[in-house]
C-alpha cells in the first residue's frame, strides 16, 4: 500500500498507508489530520483541503483541472505548489508522496 | 469531569464534527453518538448528486471511517431512535425503552422532509430524498426510459433531476411558483437553471401545483391543478424540510422554527447544546436570527458547540456558504441573498454556463452565486467576510481581472 507523508507546520510528521484510488484528502480525514477540513467532502467546492506538495513530487502529479486551478489561485496562503488534496488520487507511483499542511484552512 | 458522559443525538454532519471536535478539544470522558440512521455519519449532499447517479459506494461517502470512531473511543449507537429527554434526571429514553444517562447533551437532529398532502401521496413509487436509504430506494426505480416527476424546483429537486437524467430517465420538474429556485436566487439564476435543464432534456413546468398523484398501488401519473396529466413511474417530492425540533420542544426547551441557541450553541438548558439544521440562531453578518440548511452551518456550529461543552466559549460567527452541482454547472454560493434589492451579473447567463450573480442590499454586497466561477466565489467570500463591497460597475466589467476588482 502506498505511503503518504503529512508534514505539519509544527514539525510533526505522519506516515499514512493509503489504499490506491483514495484521495489524499480522504486519507488525511481518515487519519484524523485536523489541518484538513474538507467540508464539501471532495466536491472541489470549498477550498478547505488546501495542501502544499513537496517540490520533489510536484511533477509526478496529474495537472490540476481548470476549476481546481481557479480555486487554488484564490485560497488563503496560495503558493506555486498549492493543490486541493481532494483532487489528488493516491497511486502506487505516488508511494512516498510528501505533503506539507498549512497551519489552518483560511 | 472526565467521567461525565456527553450524549450526541443525531447522525449527520454536525454529529460527526461534534464527536471529532470533542476529542480534539480535549474531552476525555465517555461520548455516545445515538443516531436513528443505520449508517455512520455520511456526506449528505452526494445523495442528490454523485451518489444518486451511482458514481459512489456508500463507504465512499462516510464523513469518517469506522476506525476513526473506534480510535477516538466514540460509542456509536446506530439505528437507535430517541423518544424523550428527561432534563430533570438527565437521561434520554431510547425506542426500546432503555435509558441512557447524560451529563451534557448535544442535539444535532437535523431536519425532516416536508410531506406532501395530496391524494395518492401514499402510493408506491412516491419518494422523498433526505437519507441514504431514500437515495437507494430511488435508484431501484431509476432506469433508462422510465419517467420521473419531481415535485419542487429547489436545489434538491433540480440536483435530483440532473442525476436521474444522467441515469437516462425522462424527467419533469413541477414547481408551484413562477420560477425554479424562486426562494433563493435572482430571476437571472432561475432563468439559467431552467435553460440548462431544458438543454439537457428535462421538462420544467413552473406555476404548476400538483393536484393529485394517481395509481392503484404503484404510482402511474400526476395530475396538476390545471388538469394536465403527466405519466410517472417515480415521483420524488422535494418541497423542503422542517427542523427536527420536536424532541427538544417536548423536553421544554425553547423552540421557534428550530431549537433556539445562543452564539455558543447553548439551548435554554445550560447542559444542552444544539447545532446544525435543527437550530435557529443569530448571524452577525446579517444581523438577524435565522435557520440554515447547510454543511457549513452544521460543521462550524458543531465546532462551537464542542468548545462550549469543553468549557472554551468561542462564538459561532461564520459566513454561510453552499454549493450545488448540476450537470457541468458547479454553483458556489457565498452569503445569503434574501432581502437583496439589486443584482449585478458578471458573464453571460443567457447563452453560456459560466457567470456570477452579485447580490446587493442598500448598496452593500450581501451574497454571490458563482457558476463555474471559482475565482469570483472565493474573492467574494473574502470580501463578504471583511464587510467590503466592490463597485458594481466594475463587477460587471469582464475586462477587469477578478483580483483587480476591488482596486
Amino acid at each position: 500500500m502506498p505511503v503518504v507523508e503529512f508534514h505539519s507546520k509544527n514539525g510533526a510528521t505522519r506516515r499514512v498507508h493509503v489504499a490506491a484510488g483514495t484521495s489524499v484528502m480522504q486519507a488525511a480525514v481518515n487519519e484524523g489530520i485536523e489541518e484538513i477540513l474538507a467540508q464539501c467532502g471532495g466536491a472541489c467546492a470549498c477550498g478547505t483541503c488546501h495542501v502544499f506538495i513537496d517540490d520533489a513530487w510536484l511533477g509526478e502529479l496529474d495537472a490540476a483541472s481548470d476549476n481546481e486551478k481557479d480555486m487554488i489561485e484564490f485560497v488563503d496562503g496560495a503558493a506555486p505548489n498549492s493543490r486541493l488534496s481532494c483532487q489528488i488520487r493516491v497511486t502506487d507511483e505516488l508511494d512516498g508522496l510528501v505533503v506539507h499542511l498549512p497551519e489552518s484552512q483560511g | 469531569m472526565s467521567h461525565e458522559r456527553i450524549v450526541i443525538i443525531g447522525g449527520g454532519h454536525a454529529a460527526a464534527q461534534l464527536a471529532a471536535s470533542l476529542r480534539s478539544e480535549g474531552w476525555t470522558g465517555p461520548v455516545s453518538l445515538v443516531s436513528a440512521e443505520p449508517s455512520l455519519p455520511y456526506h449528505r449532499p452526494p445523495l442528490s448528486k454523485t451518489y444518486l447517479a451511482g458514481a459512489q459506494h456508500s463507504d465512499e461517502i462516510l464523513i469518517r471511517p469506522a476506525h476513526f470512531y473506534a480510535n477516538a473511543n466514540i460509542d456509536t449507537m446506530l439505528g437507535v431512535r430517541v423518544t424523550a429527554i428527561n432534563r430533570a434526571e438527565k437521561y434520554i429514553t431510547l425506542h426500546n425503552g432503555a435509558r441512557l444517562p447524560y451529563q451534557k447533551l448535544a442535539l444535532v437532529t437535523g431536519a425532516v422532509v416536508r410531506k406532501i398532502a395530496i391524494s395518492g401521496a401514499w402510493l408506491d413509487g412516491v419518494l422523498y430524498l433526505r437519507e441514504m436509504e431514500d437515495a437507494e430506494r430511488i435508484r431501484e426505480y431509476a432506469a433508462p426510459g422510465k419517467r420521473a416527476v419531481i415535485l419542487g424546483g429547489g436545489y434538491t429537486g433540480l440536483e435530483t433531476a440532473a442525476s436521474l437524467r444522467k441515469l437516462g430517465m425522462e424527467v419533469t420538474v413541477v414547481e408551484a411558483s413562477s420560477r425554479v429556485l424562486q426562494r433563493v436566487t435572482a430571476p437571472e439564476v432561475s432563468e439559467f437553471y431552467t435553460r440548462i435543464h431544458q438543454e439537457e432534456g428535462v421538462e420544467i413546468l413552473t406555476g404548476s401545483a400538483p393536484a393529485s398523484i394517481n395509481g392503484k398501488s404503484q404510482v402511474e401519473s400526476v395530475t396538476l391543478q390545471n388538469g394536465q396529466r403527466i405519466s410517472a413511474d417515480l415521483v420524488i417530492c422535494g418541497i423542503g424540510v422542517l427542523p427536527a425540533d420536536s424532541l427538544a420542544e417536548d423536553a421544554g426547551l425553547k423552540v421557534d422554527n428550530g431549537i433556539c441557541v445562543d452564539e455558543f450553541a447553548r439551548t435554554s438548558d445550560p447542559d444542552i447544546v444544539a447545532a446544525g439544521d435543527c437550530t435557529t440562531h443569530y448571524n452577525p453578518f446579517y444581523d438577524r436570527t435565522l435557520r440554515l440548511e447547510s454543511v457549513q452551518n452544521a460543521t462550524d456550529q458543531a465546532k462551537a458547540a464542542a468548545k462550549t461543552l469543553c468549557g472554551k466559549l468561542e462564538p459561532y460567527k461564520s459566513l454561510p456558504w453552499f454549493w450545488s452541482d448540476q450537470y457541468d454547472a458547479k454553483l458556489q454560493i457565498a452569503g445569503l441573498s434574501q432581502g437583496y434589492d439589486s443584482v449585478v451579473i458578471r458573464g453571460d447567463h443567457r447563452e453560456a454556463r459560466s457567470f456570477a450573480a452579485f447580490y446587493f442590499q442598500n448598496e452593500k454586497l450581501i451574497a454571490v452565486d458563482a457558476i463555474n466561477r471559482s475565482k469570483e466565489y472565493l474573492m467574494a467570500r473574502r470580501w463578504l467576510s471583511e464587510g467590503r463591497t466592490p463597485a458594481p460597475e466594475r463587477l460587471a466589467d469582464e475586462s477587469i481581472p477578478v483580483q483587480e476588482l476591488m482596486l
